[in-house]
């Protein structure tokens, strides 16, 4: 690879923001999302398009980004791992994800749920074969890929009702109280006397 | 032992609940290795040999070094301290120093600006090779030759490890026996397959300490190894853990590319990530060893195993890793789950010219246990004995101890075979089905923690220390050197903890990243972590527990013993009125003191015998199980098709059955894996397979419909009664496809992985062999297939039958 600075100028839509970049003629998308705008949720598996973990969206359509040139999607929304997630809570997908347990180790699970949430767009209430097929792209050595299916069942049925994003709840106030309020400290309890013992000279 | 009682309820531990680190994994916002990017970093990347075994002569980094952009190119010869995961076996240098022995062995290391920089230097080093004999048939190597690949070689020869055990009388019991089984089984070596790849940043600062990030299960080796090689003291190395892409093994060495990150950063002054290419993981390996492996079982008339006798010949690849473990683990877990008397093993560990082997999940165990199930169905079939009848007659009792002087603690094969019995309508289907579909059963026997720690003072130390902390925030937090990598050992620390003190597990904060901060627990590996680390955050916990309820004490004015901490509350056992919310115990408990602190240990009691090698294997706990997988073999294609399986594991109690399940759904994947498709497989020593799309995982499409049955045999020294759920899943799926595969179509593989090519020759073999045999008789069915036994590969050149009957 011969050695270039970068300096082809080109212009990401990412996640709904507006990027104008310098970059290498040939840098890939995962190449540009990653080390140029440390977009580090999409993972470099294997960089020959043969894992799946660096899946991104196009205009909503599941593409690997280590095989997809940068300027091939110049003024193209594209979508990454961390497009999926708002204010509100998970992405079903997501949320099915993690409840299920499709996730082990979490490396290919940004590519799975990229590639997962385009396919439920357009097939919104899959057979397992059509699952089988959906996924065929994406390597996963954690799960087996049982907990991944149920996910994908689970967000297809929670998508189909309307998609309801449950936001986190982790305060536990009303179970473990809360620190009682300050005690007044008294003031007769103070020890000047016993510093004036050590210090004499500041008596008077 | 606990005083707040055994029989209390479970709130937390034994629930289904996600892995505590989820959230971050399914929003791509948790940190690995590769993702860290610092101020003023470097790139490097490795030169590797083009050379099997060959001799340095001189490497030129002078044109390397001018390229624009490269910060520092180094070699072997400044860093000639030897490394390695095992003490008594240290082989391995930063960088080569003066020979190469395998493709893809560390010649240089170059950091620059950026990638393309980088790897244009790379192509500017001229090494100079003088190329020496190489030797990549394990046989090969137990002869003398005229260079050995390294001094670690035994006499002249390249033999690394001999073991060498005898129990009973196998001679004896091979004179007595009705039946003998035997078989000459090839597996070819199968690699992890993690979907991270190995990445390392070091950052070597003004003040002389050096902090390295990287993707490993064993920070705390690595700290030992990088302090030895780079000749630094062990406070001045700071190993920080990121989340981890996986391991399963294949990251539980250190590693040269540690090393040289770590010198190009003390050399530069700067931070340097290196990060492998997947061609690069696949040469790196460390995968399971390619083994050969003739077994012979001997058996009475009716079905009671009398004798084991093993002998493994292992290709260790380039370098020692964990070999010799490795080596005592192919014979010495193969005894359990059964009670056999007589018990033999002869194994050869050698070095060869190819990416080394190392520990991968069932480390040791997973060959030999297929060699040994097929055995026992071999001689059930021929005894006319369903096979899982003559497993339930052979089974080892729990609290007991093996041949071989491991100590069983609870033990719940029976029930495992029991329950996918049936679960698969084993009885009525197996022998039944149609030509084409069989059932198979397969065992297995797994560590739960080696008892055997690997650093310099083992019955001195601990092997897991874990710090808690919770300060008037109210948190938790739980300092462990226990490498999460996935299987959800941050999860556990969490659940355990959670349990003790009465709190939801999001209030636990498990911070297992950083020697600088944790207490040393000596890594994920040898499915330790559950059992280990376990106990020792179940003691830390139980400490701050009695400080919080004395603090309860205090303020009710009853007494210590009688609080039980849950719900976030401390509940009075004889005064269910008397209650005290957690946050204001705990404000008494802090007041005047500060922030509690407590400490847990965990050191496997004293066990085992006194022979050579006696440690291998020993735990203080052991998993078992017991699958039934269903095949559908196409006798046109030999293509096989696994579509069920009934899975039954043993792992004490489940801390987290949703985890639990997990690590057996993913052995069985990984298993299938072995068994039917995956292979390093090599020309002349070349691997010719480096990639994801030429090592063939399973992929969704070849996973079959698993059903889990968890049960639960309550260790009593386990934490909360839990053993391992890491490994020991995996051992049985290989067997149970294999002996479905002869119920099917009759025929036996006993080289792995069975290919459609070489379950196809042997269905062909086998029907050629029954026109000879059978042509004048009936007994054929339609088809003209039977299901008579047939044994194919190995086992054929084999001195007499693969079967043998004593007639007396």
């Amino acid at each position: 690879m011969p050695q270039s600075q970068p300096s082809f100028p080109l212009r990401l839509n990412i996640n709904g923001d507006e990027h104008a970049l310098l970059i290498r003629p040939y840098a890939t998308l995962l190449d540009v999302l990653r080390d140029q705008l440390h977009l580090t949720g999409t993972k470099r598996g294997c960089d020959l398009g043969t894992c799946g973990c660096c899946t991104v969206q196009v205009e909503g359509v599941a593409v690997l980004s280590c095989l997809t040139l940068a300027a091939q999607v110049a003024g193209r929304q594209v979508t990454t791992i961390e497009g999926m997630a708002n204010g509100d809570g998970l992405h079903p997908v997501q949320e099915a994800f993690a409840s299920c347990g499709g996730s082990q180790c979490g490396f290919c699970t940004p590519g799975f749920i990229m590639a997962v949430s385009a396919f439920l767009e357009s097939c919104p209430d899959p057979t397992d074969e059509q699952v089988h097929e959906a996924l065929g792209g994406n390597l996963c050595r954690c799960t087996g890929y049982i907990k991944i299916y149920e996910a994908v069942h689970q967000a297809a049925k929670v998508l189909r009702e309307g998609g309801v994003r449950q936001p986190l709840d982790v305060d536990h106030r009303h179970l473990i109280g809360e620190l009682p309020p300050a005690t007044r400290t008294d003031p007769r309890t103070h020890d000047l006397a016993r510093l004036q013992q050590l210090h004499p000279e500041g008596k008077g | 032992m606990s005083r707040h009682g055994a029989h209390h309820p479970r709130s937390v531990v034994g629930k289904r609940m996600p892995l505590v680190d989820a959230r971050r994994k399914v929003t791509g916002s948790g940190v690995y290795t590769e993702d860290i990017y610092l101020p003023n970093m470097l790139v490097a990347r490795i030169l590797r040999s083009t050379q099997h075994h060959a001799r340095i002569i001189s490497i030129d980094t002078t044109e390397a070094i001018e390229v624009p952009g490269v910060a520092a190119v180094i070699t072997g010869a400044e860093y000639p301290n030897k490394f390695g995961v095992i003490p008594i076996s240290k082989d391995e240098t930063a960088l080569a120093t003066e020979k190469v022995v395998y493709v893809g062995d560390v010649v240089c290391a170059i950091a620059g600006s950026d990638l393309y920089a980088v790897e244009e230097a790379l192509a500017k080093v001229k090494v100079a090779y003088e190329p020496l004999p190489a030797y990549h048939k394990p046989e090969e190597s137990l002869e003398e030759v005229p260079e050995k690949i390294h001094p670690l070689g035994i006499g002249k020869t390249n033999i690394h490890r001999m073991v060498d055990q005898d129990f009973g009388d196998i001679e004896q019991a091979k004179r007595s026996a009705a039946i003998t089984a035997r078989g000459r089984f090839t597996f070819q070596g199968v690699t992890h397959g993690f979907t991270e790849p190995h990445a390392v940043v070091a950052r070597y600062e003004v003040d002389g300490r050096l902090t390295v990030w990287t993707a490993t299960q064993v920070p705390h080796y690595v700290h030992r190894a990088l302090s030895e090689v780079l000749g630094i003291q062990m406070h001045r190395i700071r190993v920080v853990k990121p989340m981890v892409g996986g391991g399963f093994g294949g990251k539980s060495d250190p590693f040269p590319h540690e090393m040289a990150a770590a010198i190009l950063s003390m050399r530069t002054g700067r931070p340097v990530k290196l990060v492998f290419d997947r061609e690069e993981v696949f040469l790196t390996n460390h995968g399971r060893h390619p083994t050969s492996t003739r077994m012979e079982m001997t058996a009475s008339e009716d079905g009671k195993l009398t004798g084991l006798d093993i002998e493994a010949l292992i290709d260790g690849g380039a370098w020692s890793s964990f070999g010799v473990i490795s080596t005592y683990y192919n014979g010495v877990l193969s005894v359990a789950p059964y009670d056999i008397p007589n018990f033999r093993y002869k194994g050869r560990r050698v070095f060869t010219n190819k990416p080394p082997s190392g520990a991968m999940r069932g480390h040791g165990a997973v060959n030999s246990r297929f060699a040994a199930e097929t055995l026992v169905d071999m001689i059930a079939n021929e005894l006319g004995i369903d096979p899982i009848q003559l497993r339930l007659r052979n089974l080892i009792p729990p609290y007991t101890d093996t041949v071989n002087h491991f100590r069983i603690t609870s033990n719940g094969i029976a029930e495992c075979l029991e329950v996918v019995r049936k679960a698969s309508d084993w009885d009525s289907r197996h022998g039944n089905l149609p030509y084409g579909e069989g059932l198979g059963i397969g065992c297995g026997f797994y560590i739960s923690g080696s008892a055997l720690p690997i650093h310099w003072d083992p019955a001195r130390f601990p092997q897991s220390t874990v710090h808690i902390k919770i300060d008037m925030d109210g948190g938790v937090t739980v300092h462990t050197g226990a490498a999460e990598i996935g299987q959800g050992s941050d999860t556990v620390a969490a659940q355990v903890v959670a349990e003790v003190l009465g709190l939801p597990t999001s209030m636990i904060h498990v911070k297992a990243q950083d020697t600088d901060l944790a207490p040393v627990d000596l890594g994920s590996y040898s499915s330790r972590v559950t059992f280990m680390m376990g106990n020792a955050a179940r003691r830390a916990a139980e400490q701050v527990r009695d400080e919080l309820t004395a603090a309860a004490a205090r303020l009710t004015g009853y007494a210590a013993e009688l609080f039980t901490l849950e719900d976030g509350t401390a509940h009075c056992r004889s005064r269910p009125a008397v209650q005290v919310p957690y946050m204001r115990v705990l404000h008494e408990a802090i007041a005047d003191r500060g922030a509690l602190v407590a400490k847990g240990c965990y050191r496997s009691p004293p066990m085992g015998g006194s022979f050579k090698g006696a440690a291998a294997g020993l735990a203080p706990a052991y998993s078992f199980s017991a699958y039934v997988a269903h095949v559908r073999v196409e006798p046109q294609s030999g293509f096989v098709h696994c579509d069920k399986v009934w899975a039954a594991h043993d792992c004490g109690k489940a801390l987290n059955p949703l985890a639990v399940e997990g690590q057996i759904e993913g052995s069985i994947h990984m298993g299938l894996g072995q068994v039917l498709s995956e292979g390093m497989r090599y020309h002349k020593g070349q691997l010719l397979n480096p990639s994801l799309l030429d090592y063939k995982i399973p992929t969704p499409f070849e996973m079959p419909d698993v059903e889990v049955f968890i049960v639960e045999s309550d260790d009593p020294e386990g934490p909360f009664g839990a053993k391992e759920a890491g490994e020991g899943p995996l051992l049985p799926i290989l067997p149970a496809v294999g002996n479905a595969i002869f119920d099917a179509v009759g025929v036996r593989v006993f080289d792995l992985p069975i290919t459609p090519d070489r379950l196809l020759k042997a269905i062909e073999e086998q029907g050629a062999a029954d026109a000879t045999a059978t042509s004048s008789k009936q007994g054929s069915t339609a088809t003209g297939r039977t299901k008579r036994g047939y044994v194919a590969g190995g086992a054929t050149d084999e001195p007499g039958p693969a079967l043998s009957r004593n007639q007396r």
